[in-house]
């Protein structure tokens, strides 16, 4: 890492909260009065120190030349106040940063996309936008028509696209982007999961071409997938910064403890829910303790403790599971049992989703909750409260082998029939002599 | 962009600091972001007739229009002096700078606010975009030239050799919109108070010009006050190098090219100034 392609030193971004006062006499009268530059942002920090924020603070790091980096962090962390920053949108207000050879930065698709335009015409637009020759784009325009595939449409106003098509159209465009060092925010949030997985293979692509890549996702699987360092921002602050999976993992289990068990005493719900409280989330093993570390032979269950303040006509709860590299799992819910759907009464309960023996692998998981009126309002939404651990045992009776953890997310003992078959040798001489063997004797081969 | 050939890109650094930066505008930089320029106004001027049955048309009848009121009104009612050209071809000549004008000088002050969803997720210079505004203005100008041209072969004028000042006076009528727009554009991001003010500054602006009367009316005493007003040079030069009638500009136009000047450095100055922390109140 000689020669870095990005080097952040001590970068920070202060917002205010809130209407500013005077923010005109600030700018009018301020921003002429001659000041040194330290006495200035001294002046300019006293009184804003009461009413503003770090958004991202004394975050250092180095990108090396051909790095694909990927950025975590929850809503609000900093991740996009860094692109932003490092993008030349919004100037830091502490620190510096500095980024070698072509910048291009990708903070969302379709900028300046217009509707009454053709597809045609916005791609030149926007290339233009994105930092593209015109010479460039007209040299890959078919390359981009083909990859969103709306060649039929391509002389069509875009109001009159699909969500689909716009997005693929807009996405093709940043596609085609050959920056040295790229810096991408949150795009592939958009198009179908087919869409979504073409991006991915794009961006897959752009880190093999010796491209310098920073990469800011929710999709931490899309992440450990592409990027083999990863920064994690918390609270402003870059909290960890190594080997995507060893980090991955740290960002997922922060502050989830393996004990089995989350309880709010006070309840917890959805701003402006006032109808419903969560209560606890816990993980019970087969002898009924509560527990984070499980013995994969065994049931286990999980609890979600709730009370009802009002009486719903409808309300669903349920856990979702997820591996600590982002993979879904399951998304179980009680209505799933016809029993439980139908209107409830207020009072406080205690859901308890029973996990069979043998389902999931080895490993680490994550617990999040969620309940909710489907299609009318979502109750209480919260991810990865709770993790807990399947601990490597082996399907029952079946020893371990040595070191050696099986593939998969889930290790379910299935049942195998197993016959000799002596048709084997019949099929075979069918198909040399003259057709004797049903059809169905040959599929089974 | 030459990102397929390697060897052509010559090594750049971006440097990201708290620090402003220059107060002067990096004009290799603008130099380099040309194309968007380019496709800024050519997108400017795509949509503005989209979907309208006349199209392109609005360019010319606006101002014909206005031409034929003023002629009734200021020329046959108000018999106003007109410098002895006849009052369709004396309106309608300076309609076309100042209709240019004002169009550009409303496209440039609106360009930061209109264009707030792209200043917040792409990096470019911002300056482009109150350029673009004025600039997109110029082809209107030169379809209703061009009925001009054909009003004036109707009344049997010949424009003489002045003619080829012409584009002159359109460069300053320009450089005043674009000085303009970038005071403009970057305080209506601040206060949208300037967005309400626009359309009244305009209407007083054509009062203050001499757009339907002469600048001959203007009593002496008071010609140097009148004279510092940049816009009054160019639509007097406008109708002074196409039909060769009125007094030719004199030296007095220099100080308003001077003020223009002054206003420009100014405007680009205060521009870059504020261009950073527009980003957050927009």
């Amino acid at each position: 890492m000689g020669d870095p392609a990005i080097r952040v030193e001590g970068l920070g971004k202060r917002y205010t909260i809130g209407e500013r006062p005077g923010l005109g006499r600030r700018w009018l009268v301020d921003a002429w009065r001659p000041a040194p530059a330290g006495l200035r942002r001294d002046l300019a920090a006293m009184p804003a120190a009461r009413s503003s924020i770090w958004a991202l603070r004394d975050v250092s790091f180095e990108v090396g030349r051909g790095e694909v980096v990927g950025v975590v962090g929850r809503n609000g962390a900093g991740k996009s106040t860094l692109l932003k920053m490092l993008s030349r949108i919004v100037r830091p207000d502490a620190g510096s940063a500095e980024i070698h050879g072509r910048v291009g930065s990708l903070l969302e698709v379709g900028s300046g996309f217009h509707p009454e335009l053709t597809g045609r015409d916005n791609v030149f637009l926007n290339g233009a936008i994105l930092g593209m020759r015109k010479t460039e784009i007209v040299r890959k325009f078919d390359e981009i028509v083909a990859f969103a595939g709306v060649e039929k449409f391509i002389d069509t106003a875009v109001k009159h696209y699909s969500s689909g098509m716009y997005v693929r159209l807009a996405f093709a465009v940043a596609a085609h982007l050959e920056p040295e060092v790229l810096l991408v925010d949150e795009v592939l949030a958009v198009g179908d999961a087919a869409f979504q997985s073409k991006c991915l293979d794009r961006i897959g692509e752009v880190s093999h071409e010796g491209r310098t890549v920073l990469f800011v996702s929710h999709n931490v699987g899309a992440i450990n997938r592409l990027c083999s360092r990863t920064l994690w921002i918390d609270d402003g602050r870059l909290k960890a910064d190594g080997a995507s999976d060893d980090v991955i993992s740290r960002y997922f289990m922060a502050g989830v403890g393996l004990d089995g068990e989350r309880a709010w005493p006070e309840g917890v719900a959805n701003p402006d829910v006032t109808e419903f409280k969560l209560r606890a989330v816990r993980v019970r093993n087969a002898l009924g303790d509560v527990t984070g570390v499980i013995d994969g032979r065994q049931p286990f269950a999980f609890e979600v403790v709730y009370e009802i303040l009002e009486p719903l006509p409808y309300c669903r709860v349920g856990v979702i599971i997820e591996t600590t590299d982002g993979v879904a799992v399951v998304a179980a819910y009680d209505s799933d049992d016809v029993r439980h759907s139908g209107p409830r009464l207020p009072g406080v309960f205690t859901g308890s989703c029973m996990v069979p023996a043998e389902l999931l692998n080895s490993g680490r998981f994550m617990v999040s909750v969620n309940a909710g009126i489907p299609r009318v309002k979502n109750l209480v939404s919260l991810e990865r409260v709770l993790s807990f651990e399947i601990f490597d045992v082996g399907a029952s009776g079946i020893p371990v082998s040595e070191g050696r953890r099986r593939r998969g997310v889930i290790r379910s003992r299935f049942e195998w029939r197993l016959e000799a078959c002596r048709e084997t040798t019949r099929t075979e001489s069918a198909v040399s002599g003259h057709g004797g063997a049903p059809p169905a004797s040959r599929d089974r081969q | 962009m030459t990102g397929g050939h390697p060897g052509v890109i010559e090594p750049r650094i971006v440097r990201i600091t708290p620090l402003r930066g220059s107060l002067v505008p990096d004009l290799r930089e603008l130099w380099e972001h040309r194309e968007l320029l380019y496709f800024l106004v050519w997108r400017d001027i795509k949509i503005r007739y989209r979907q309208s049955l006349l199209g392109v048309g609005w360019a010319v009848l606006q101002p014909f229009m206005i031409m034929v009121v003023f002629s009734v009104l200021f020329g046959r009612v108000a018999k106003l002096p007109s410098d002895g050209i006849p009052y369709p071809v004396f309106y309608y000549s300076a309609l076309l700078p100042w209709t240019y004008f004002a169009s550009a000088l409303t496209q440039s002050t609106n360009s930061l606010v209109g264009h707030q969803m792209l200043v917040k997720k792409v990096y470019f210079p911002r300056m482009i975009l109150p350029i673009a505004g004025v600039l997109s203005g110029l082809p209107d100008l030169g379809f209703s030239f061009v009925v001009l041209l054909a009003m004036m072969l109707v009344y049997g004028m010949v424009p003489g050799v002045a003619v080829l000042l012409l584009p002159a006076f359109v460069l300053i009528a320009t450089l005043t919109a674009m000085s303009l727009g970038l005071w403009l554009s970057s305080l209506n991001a601040m206060y949208r108070d300037i967005r309400h003010a626009i359309p009244f500054v305009v209407q007083v602006g054509m009062f203050l010009s001499p757009v339907v009367y002469p600048s001959s009316m203007v009593p002496e005493a008071w010609r140097w006050l009148y004279g510092l007003n940049p816009m009054a040079g160019a639509i007097e030069g406008f109708r002074w190098a196409l039909l060769s009638r009125g007094a030719p500009p004199g030296p007095w136009l220099l100080v308003p090219i001077l003020g223009l000047v002054l206003l420009l450095g100014g405007g680009v100055l205060f521009f870059r100034r504020v261009e950073g922390k527009v980003i957050d109140v927009v």
